[in-house]
């Protein structure tokens, strides 16, 4: 039985959780509009009135340019990685080939791969073919790593929803390709939308790969920008703050509106079956 | 396949051609789905990865002519201190990311069975957003809490605990628990959500049967929450123990290894040694062999997970 008491406990014990998560951000934001300098160190509610650190601080860390610059390689690895992802994840689920069993062990493999094991050879090859220092010298490693999840991803969905519907569209007549994208493709529209989350979520925060790639270039991403402003001014935790808020602002816009799509991916876990 | 004998579907239309084939037999055109990813993935991840491997056996800065050396990189990372400490700092973090949350997040799943709660969506929310923000901001909201006169300390003086503040990241024996405590943070939400979520699926009457059959809290823990939660537990241990080894943005922002080499973890060092002092060769190594601990750890995981059920 559910008592009155067990339940009144989840709640204290959730919410004391929630706020162990969220006191750190909320003093964040409270530090932000605090004075700038070093008396900024101590969080004030009473003087959090400084709106014009956020200004200053977009301005001083170059922070229009470099959200722009994450927006657009963001953009473009999760529209691709996404595209890519789904005829992989489908014929590796659907169709009987050759070296398949092969080929899906070593993609899968790069779901394990840390950047840090082939990110030596990465800078030295791109830089040998002056791939260095532009959007693409990040966005083609980052498809590379984001497909690998991706095919995975997808081929579990296949496997599980779309055998006998694959079997009844073929004997309607239909090729491979239009069971694909007429078929099969608008049930898997969830699925496609918590990848795009992850995506997003995985690309926006990198921080390795933009700062070896574009070491060499004006171009920076937003955690660049964010950690260049923090080692110009490591003691003006106001300006800190507000820049930090900055960098994460358009992750935690994107987690809140798709919130379910985010947890229904790490809840089902990266490694079912 | 029997289906392909049909004469007639239901829609009226023809059978499809005999050489039309059915799903699941061989198809060549699987490979022209798989060419864009798979190649992406081999250009721009393996073969770099191989190519690291194979890096790893030589001497030099990349630039100029390298020097084969066998396995001395390898042998470096086993006998030098600093490259060593690289591997059992990881580890004493997977404490930190891993056990640490896994053990509250058991604990609370287990005190927790009973209740059904409403509106976990805020609370799935509240709980996953410091896995979802970028580890760098992070590191620097952190690195704030943990200064001297920072937050942390200020609280300490006044609940009376004063003699217990420290210059957290700056002291030999505290910065690497701090830099952990900041895993612990991040991971505990997670590892909270994915275990409430499996506990609520256990049924209760398996509850009741084991009330009924006299067992403690304790028992009832080992015999139907565990058991119950085997699969959230290993994604919560994969998730956590990869995202400990990997930790490069935390260490870079909070300490850069230091002081001295206090905090320095493997991935810093493959950053560290190939792009502030070019020792290509030693860097490739620690990260061929960063790889291998990850895979293994992983693998033990799994297996561990398959054991149980």
């Amino acid at each position: 039985m559910i008592s009155r008491r067990d339940t009144i406990v989840g709640y204290l014990v959730l919410s004391l959780a929630a706020l162990i998560s969220l006191g750190p951000l909320l003093g964040v934001v409270i530090l932000s509009l605090g004075e700038p300098g070093k008396v900024g160190i101590r969080i004030d509610i009473a003087k959090a009135t400084n709106f014009g650190n956020y200004a200053d601080v977009w301005e001083k860390g170059d922070f229009g340019a470099a959200i722009q610059t994450s927006a657009i390689i963001t953009i473009v690895v999760v529209v691709l990685s996404v595209a890519l992802s789904i005829p992989a994840g489908y014929a590796f689920a659907l169709m009987n080939f050759p070296g398949r069993t092969a080929i899906f062990a070593l993609l899968v493999l790069g779901i394990l791969m840390p950047l840090e094991s082939m990110i030596v050879p990465l800078y030295l090859d791109m830089r040998r073919f002056n791939l260095d220092n532009n959007y693409w010298s990040v966005i083609l490693p980052q498809i590379g790593f984001s497909v690998a999840f991706g095919a995975f991803w997808m081929r579990a969905f296949f496997v599980q929803s779309a055998r006998s519907l694959m079997e009844a569209a073929w004997i309607d007549g239909a090729n491979t390709w239009r069971t694909l994208t007429k078929v099969l493709l608008p049930l898997a529209r969830p699925q496609m939308l918590t990848l795009a989350v992850l995506f997003f979520v995985w690309n926006w925060n990198d921080f390795l790969l933009p700062l070896v790639m574009l070491s060499g270039s004006d171009l920076q991403t937003a955690p660049m920008a964010l950690v260049n402003f923090e080692g110009a001014r490591r003691t003006d935790f106001a300006y800190l703050g507000a820049a930090s808020l900055i960098t994460i602002a358009p992750v935690i816009i994107v987690f809140m509106l798709l919130q379910r799509s985010f947890t229904r991916g790490i809840l089902a876990g990266s490694i079912k079956e | 396949m029997s289906l392909s004998s049909l004469p007639v579907t239901a829609g009226g239309r023809p059978t499809p051609s005999p050489r039309r084939r059915v799903p699941g037999e061989a198809r060549s055109v699987a490979y022209l789905y798989i060419l864009p990813a798979a190649l992406i993935y081999a250009l721009f991840v393996f073969i770099p990865f191989i190519h690291s491997i194979y890096l790893s056996f030589f001497k030099g800065n990349g630039v100029t002519r390298m020097e084969f050396v066998g396995i001395d990189n390898y042998i470096d990372i086993v006998t030098n201190p600093v490259l060593r400490s690289a591997f059992v700092h990881a580890f004493e973090l997977i404490v930190f990311y891993s056990l640490i949350p896994i053990a509250i997040g058991l604990f609370l799943a287990s005190v927790l069975h009973r209740s059904r709660i409403r509106g976990v969506a805020f609370y799935r929310t509240a709980l996953f957003l410091p896995y979802v923000i970028a580890p760098t901001a992070i590191a620097v909201i952190w690195r704030w809490i943990l200064a001297p006169r920072g937050p942390l300390n200020s609280f300490l003086e006044a609940v009376g605990l004063g003699a217990l503040a420290q210059p957290w990241l700056g002291d030999f024996t505290w910065a690497l628990p701090s830099v952990g405590m900041v895993g612990t943070w991040v991971m505990f939400g997670l590892v909270l959500a994915l275990l409430l979520a499996g506990v609520q699926k256990i049924p209760l009457e398996l509850y009741e049967a084991a009330r009924l059959d006299g067992a403690g809290p304790w028992m009832e823990f080992r015999a139907v929450t565990l058991p119950g939660l085997r699969y959230e537990i290993v994604v919560a241990l994969v998730l956590t123990v990869t995202a400990a080894l990997r930790n490069f943005d935390i260490i870079y922002v909070m300490t850069s290894g230091g002081p001295g080499n206090a905090t320095v973890v493997p991935s810093y060092l493959v950053y560290q040694q190939a792009f502030k002092v070019a020792q290509i060769g030693a860097a490739a190594a620690m990260g061929t062999v960063l790889i291998a601990v990850i895979v293994a750890a992983n693998l033990l995981i799994a297996r561990a997970g398959r054991r149980d059920a």
